[in-house]
């Protein structure tokens, strides 16, 4: 009951927050950017949390997404939908296609070829410059009013915001029902023993491929509409400093958790926001932020306040 | 021809720096099971630090002194912050707090040296071209090759022949074994560690001589660095070495023909690697799998 509530509460925050975030001195497009790291990183968590696999090179997806989306307004069509459609595509198709590369490794050698994988296309987006714009990064497009026959939806930026929220609302429905069905329990397993599943006669690499691509298709997603929100992208936003950030909000929030993420976003997104605002050495402090977390939380602050959050 | 021969030779040199790191990396890998982030950190400190030292001891002293600083930093650091976490068996942990200190050296580089990029002086004797024709090939960049090769035997000698060479060894296939047997293990990983980061500093001082010193240059070559970790196989320090060398000199060549392409070409032979031989050239089967 109380988790209901608490969800409850949530999401009256979040359709309230065009209202409350301006009021304490903050700007809607900060929420819209939360929500948007929110899908990013509950997505890999499908992969980092759920099933075991340390995914450490996400943001590849993520700025495939983002690259897809500015492309498709730029160079194909002015449409906010079909920018979407494409960037998930571009980027799930990524992961799919290099599920299999990693789908056999563990541990510390899963983590290595994924950060590794993710810098092949950091360093496409760099050096095809006439047309990704290179390290100035891809600008020149804008997001569309969305047109339902005669009804224009103008993404302002409070419209934009409802529509990152829908897309979250939809995001999360789909990781839930996911992670509730018994693909969603056969990654847990994995998970908790892989070996054990193994002997069960399972083809676990194939789960593994499955919440890889699964993880990757969200995380594009994600990535489609941070590239609509600043109507800009740049390689930045598929460098390994990026995917490192993602890791560390999901560790923040709680990794065994489904809504974890969002609390690490939150904290995260608002104390980089405020640190690079007042000193320029924020490096350092995110840095100092990365150590205290491994050393003192290592489960995150669910994990602190709710034993239970460990078991969904 | 010689457009082709230069490229190719900054190519190597390139890769002889990738092979140090990798070699560093690789060590660390395998007794420490950690992916340290923070190598390129370590190679930061490793470099300033000689360049600081240089004025007073000279090229030649910081050539030696900048390597031991950082392999010492190494020490405190995987004393303090890295040993409290081994028992944790997520790679998870290690993976963020090397990564948190990688920001934390690159950022506190800036902050004491600045974010210009400085030179480090090296003796003309030692930097003049070894023949007119082929002016690139310089006295520094032979030495460069040639300590790099000296440093690597002498590791391969120490691990083949001596007492803690034979521990690390056996660390590195079976801990526990290796632990029970009366081995303080605790001793063992922290020496490794800091050899690792020795390799790293080393790599710092000889690649401040030919590229200069920025603070991001630490973790601008550890990417390459882990490729050439996978291409040379994880579990061999010869394999880590000649991914290096190879992927080096494929970024070299790649210039010569097709510059745009020259960092990506060592990601996609990654790949072809993983999709033919996913062990990697001298990869032992079955590791990490």
């Amino acid at each position: 009951m109380t988790r209901i509530a608490s969800i409850a509460v949530m999401w009256i925050a979040l359709i309230a927050l065009p209202w409350w975030l301006p009021m304490i001195g903050s700007y809607t497009a900060l929420g819209s950017k939360v929500l948007i790291y929110a899908i990013a990183t509950m997505g890999l968590n499908i992969i980092l949390g759920f099933t075991g696999g340390l995914s450490f090179g996400q943001a590849a997806y993520f700025g495939l997404g983002a690259y897809g989306a500015g492309m498709t307004l730029k160079y194909l069509a002015p449409s906010t939908p079909l920018a979407i459609l494409i960037g998930t595509a571009v980027g799930g198709a990524a992961a799919t296609l290099l599920g299999p590369l990693v789908m056999r490794r563990r541990g510390i050698y899963f983590a290595m070829i994924t950060i590794a994988i993710g810098q092949l296309f950091y360093f496409i987006m760099v050096r095809w410059n006439e047309v990704t714009g290179g390290e100035d990064g891809l600008a020149g497009f804008s997001r569309q009013d969305i047109h339902f026959g005669p009804i224009i939806y103008r993404l302002t930026e409070t419209n934009f915001y409802y529509l990152v929220l829908l897309g979250f609302t939809a995001a999360v429905a789909i990781m839930w029902t996911i992670l509730q069905s018994p693909l969603g329990h056969t990654f847990v397993a994995i998970r908790e023993n892989r070996r054990r599943i193994e002997f069960l006669g399972i083809r676990v690499e194939r789960y593994v491929w499955a919440a890889f691509a699964i993880a990757g298709t969200i995380t594009a997603f994600a990535g489609t509409l941070n590239a609509l929100l600043f109507n800009f992208t740049s390689p930045q936003d598929l460098h390994w400093i990026l995917s490192g950030n993602f890791v560390i909000m999901i560790v923040l929030g709680g990794m065994r958790s489904f809504f974890g993420p969002l609390i690490g976003v939150i904290i995260f997104v608002v104390a980089q926001d405020y640190l690079s605002s007042v000193t320029g050495n924020w490096m350092t402090f995110i840095g100092m932020i990365f150590v205290l977390i491994v050393l003192l939380f290592p489960r995150g602050v669910l994990g602190i306040f709710n034993r239970r959050a460990e078991a969904v | 021809m010689q457009l082709l021969l230069f490229n190719a030779f900054n190519g190597l040199i390139q890769g002889v720096f990738y092979a140090l790191m990798a070699l560093g990396l690789a060590l660390i890998l395998s007794l420490n099971s950690v992916i340290n982030m923070a190598h390129g950190g370590f190679l930061v400190i490793g470099a300033y630090l000689a360049y600081t030292l240089s004025p007073y001891l000279g090229f030649w002293g910081a050539l030696i002194v900048g390597p031991i600083l950082a392999a010492g930093i190494g020490l405190v650091v995987e004393r303090v912050l890295i040993r409290p976490i081994y028992k944790r068996t997520d790679p998870i942990y290690s993976l963020l707090l090397t990564f948190g200190l990688a920001l934390i050296i690159e950022d506190l580089t800036r902050t004491i040296w600045g974010a210009q990029g400085l030179p480090l002086e090296v003796p003309d004797i030692i930097n003049s071209p070894v023949s007119e024709e082929y002016f690139f090939v310089t006295g520094y960049r032979l030495f460069v090759m040639g300590i790099t090769a000296a440093a690597a035997i002498g590791l391969y000698l120490l691990l083949r022949y001596t007492l803690l060479g034979i521990r690390i060894r056996a660390g590195t296939r079976d801990l526990e074994t290796t632990s029970a047997l009366g081995v303080n293990i605790y001793k063992l990983r922290a020496l490794n560690f800091g050899f690792g980061c020795l390799f790293a500093g080393l790599a710092g001082v000889l690649a401040a001589g030919v590229l200069g010193l920025t603070p991001p240059m630490g973790n601008s070559l550890i990417m390459p660095s882990f490729v050439a970790i996978i291409i040379g196989g994880v579990g061999s320090l010869f394999g880590a070495v000649l991914g290096g060398l190879i992927i080096g000199l494929a970024a070299g060549i790649a210039t010569t023909y097709y510059p745009a392409a020259s960092e990506a070409v060592i990601y996609l032979m990654m790949l072809i690697v993983l999709v033919v031989r996913p062990r990697g050239l001298f990869g032992e089967e079955g590791l990490f799998e």
